[in-house]
């Protein structure tokens, strides 16, 4: 997982609550096997006509928006299903954070995984980042985001920021307990499955 | 299994209790950090098609291995066709899916229910029937609707591929502590063959929202989930992810040990852990919950979806209501209610009985267990569905279907003109051929009503096995307490 770096972009505001993962990713695209070539996909239903043209009233379409790396959208983002491809998509397509009022709890996870950073922030700040049209930074190290007139901080578990500024790999990490993993092995009442 | 704790004050001892989940999870943790996620030993594994590809990859690229294969059982369910097995799968796309399932659990030693196999099905049907979900264990897949295992007293929730890998790499997860939240479920149902259990579950989803169980684990309790056959609670507990909690339970009791005896892979010192989990397995009276909520049932009504998320439900008795009534004054409850109803088609003040339907789909992991086909199969006895309603059934597994078959129910559905299908996810994420067509609209009884969610441009209305039955047979939705069974 590649660390997480300064960023400064314009935001793309998608005012909408309860995203979920359904719209994100589409089902019939989770066919793939691999993690890339997701972005193409990402709000596909919401980006394109039944002829696969762009729709012009979505505002992924806005060439305003081309080069964002923000996503500001509504409470409960990333609801419904697991799928992680929801995560690649939004990475594969150009994005780095999310930021929204809540997140669903697997979804919020997944991002973790991935180096994508969900940022949680109170919904009156939401709705305020969702009117800003300068560029701003988000400085994980600092947990702060800076626009044109204001910096605003936000709150996140010092585990997590330090999985995502180290890009850490969770599973050599905890390949390293291999030691308590065997010893509660060893008591564990419970049966194997076959 | 008291948890001592002393205030800092006085230093008085004091008892804390403790709630089932936090008795499942203590007896999990393998590391535990201040202020940080714990490690906890995941007892089952449970692998499908879609979401382990890239967790497989993931090993090889590594040079892993899966650490504990007799702990992980794949079957394929998303994306296979439920029309005749012996036949080839005609979507290139699924049949390398599925391919490279049958490809990782031989390279790395993991037991398949493939296509042929008589125990393939939905990956949360099969489970309890094989007795491969025990009461007391933690339980994983890369499905949200993991929860529904929660039924029989286990902690079981939904993760993402990479977390799939993490799970193969370590048969472990690093997570945070859930809060526990209670839901009591008071009261008895007057109709409980028309009142189901998906209507308690949808009741609920209504009345917390989506989001009303963010970062917690549910247990259901009250005499309302004791009286629940353990199919039933299977359908609350499933859930659970709707109302967007990480997880739902339900503390085992004879019913739970009753479903589990005898079962294809029940251990076979079975009967010594049952008394283990009677001691073990249920909440301290003195016990603290972060939430409490309570849904009193004597008098509620089959439920009927009418938006685009499961908490945008209503009573069959009423009419779609406005934004306006929806939301409350949350403008962005009342946006989000706004575009539901442009994309379904519907107007504020319909009545929902007055709803025409296109589809209807019995089937998948909330309601395609042999009781659901059972209950459907009693209003569709002797009478045909409507000639503008093509319907199916998708029974949750083969030996579901072989249970029913056996029963004679595929006959009632089949003169009713249902079709009769092999077992699979199917239309409740269409990502195999059984799909809506744009504008078309479906009374189902699976769990999501997403935009798209059962095909580009469908539009899905969540219900009960009983009342995608009566809805099938009257071409609209009916309150099926006014239908008389055969």
């Amino acid at each position: 997982m590649q660390s997480f770096k300064k960023i400064k972009t314009v935001i793309t505001p998608l005012d909408q609550v309860n995203v979920d993962t359904d719209q994100i990713v589409p089902k019939q695209f989770l066919k793939l096997v691999q993690k890339s070539g997701f972005g193409k996909f990402l709000f596909y239903d919401w980006r394109y006509d039944d002829q696969e043209n762009l729709k012009s009233d979505f505002i992924l379409n806005n060439e305003k928006y081309k080069n964002s790396k923000i996503l500001v959208a509504g409470d409960n983002f990333g609801c419904g299903s697991s799928r992680e491809h929801a995560v690649w998509a939004l990475q594969d397509y150009g994005f780095s954070v999310i930021v929204a009022p809540s997140f669903a709890d697997i979804f919020y996870s997944n991002c973790f995984k991935n180096g994508l950073l969900p940022i949680v922030l109170e919904e009156k700040i939401v709705e305020k980042l969702q009117r800003e049209t300068g560029m701003i930074e988000v400085d994980l190290e600092n947990q702060i985001i800076k626009t044109s007139s204001e910096e605003i901080p936000f709150d996140i578990d010092l585990h997590k920021k330090q999985i995502l500024l180290e890009g850490l790999d969770d599973i050599a990490q905890t390949l390293q307990y291999e030691k308590e993993i065997s010893e509660f092995e060893k008591q564990s009442k419970t049966p194997s499955v076959l | 299994m008291n948890l001592v704790a002393y205030s800092s004050t006085n230093q008085s001892k004091i008892i804390m209790g403790k709630t089932l989940f936090e008795k499942i999870w203590d007896a999990h943790i393998v590391v535990e950090k201040k202020n940080n996620p714990s490690l906890i030993y995941i007892d089952r594994h449970l692998i499908h098609e879609v979401t382990s590809p890239q967790a497989f990859d993931g090993l090889r690229m590594n040079h892993r291995s899966v650490r504990r294969p007799d702990l992980t059982i794949a079957t394929m369910d998303h994306n296979v066709p439920t029309t005749d097995r012996s036949l080839p799968i005609l979507d290139q796309t699924s049949a390398i899916q599925i391919r490279t399932l049958e490809k990782n659990c031989k390279d790395f030693g993991i037991q398949l229910f493939d296509i042929t196999s008589h125990d393939q099905g939905i990956v949360h049907v099969i489970g309890p029937q094989l007795g491969i979900t025990l009461p007391g264990t933690t339980i994983v897949c890369g499905d949200s609707h993991t929860s529904t295992h929660g039924a029989f007293g286990t902690l079981s929730f939904g993760i993402g591929t990479s977390e799939v890998e993490h799970v193969l790499a370590s048969q472990t997860l690093w997570l945070d502590k859930p809060k526990p939240f209670e839901i009591r479920v008071e009261g008895k149902r007057k109709n409980p063959h028309a009142v189901t259990a998906k209507d308690i579950i949808l009741s609920i989803i209504k009345n917390i929202g989506t989001a009303g169980g963010t970062g917690t684990v549910i247990e259901y309790r009250g005499d309302g989930i004791s009286d629940l056959s353990m199919e039933q609670r299977m359908t609350i507990c499933n859930m659970s992810i709707e109302a967007g909690a990480r997880a739902g339970l339900i503390a085992p009791d004879e019913k739970t040990f009753d479903y589990l005896r005898d079962r294809k892979y029940t251990p076979k010192n079975y009967e010594s852990l049952v008394d283990y989990w009677k001691d073990h397995l249920k909440t301290d009276s003195d016990a603290k919950f972060e939430k409490i909520y309570t849904l009193h049932i004597d008098n509620i009504a089959p439920q009927v979806s009418w938006g685009t998320n499961p908490g945008m439900t209503c009573d069959v008795t009423e009419s779609v209501p406005s934004p306006e009534d929806f939301s409350k004054g949350d403008h962005n409850q009342k946006k989000g209610a706004e575009k539901a109803l442009e994309y379904m088609d519907l107007k504020p003040g319909i009545l929902i009985t007055e709803i025409k339907i296109d589809r209807v789909f019995i089937g998948s992991c909330t309601n395609a267990r042999l009781e659901d086909l059972i209950e459907a199969s009693k209003i569709i006895k002797g009478r045909k569905i409507s000639p503008h309603v093509r319907a199916m059934v998708v029974p949750g597994s083969q030996m579901v279907k072989k249970q029913a078959e056996d029963l004679g129910i595929d006959k009632i559905f089949t003169d009713a003109n249902f079709e009769w299908r092999e077992s699979g996810c199917s239309m409740c994420l269409g990502m195999n051929p059984d799909i809506l067509s744009p504008g078309e609209r479906c009374a189902s009884t699976s769990n999501r009503n997403f935009e798209g969610r059962q095909g580009t441009g469908g539009r899905t209305h969540l219900v009960s096995p009983v009342m995608a039955a009566a809805a099938a047979i009257e071409g609209h939705f009916v309150d099926v307490r006014k239908m008389d069974l055969n």
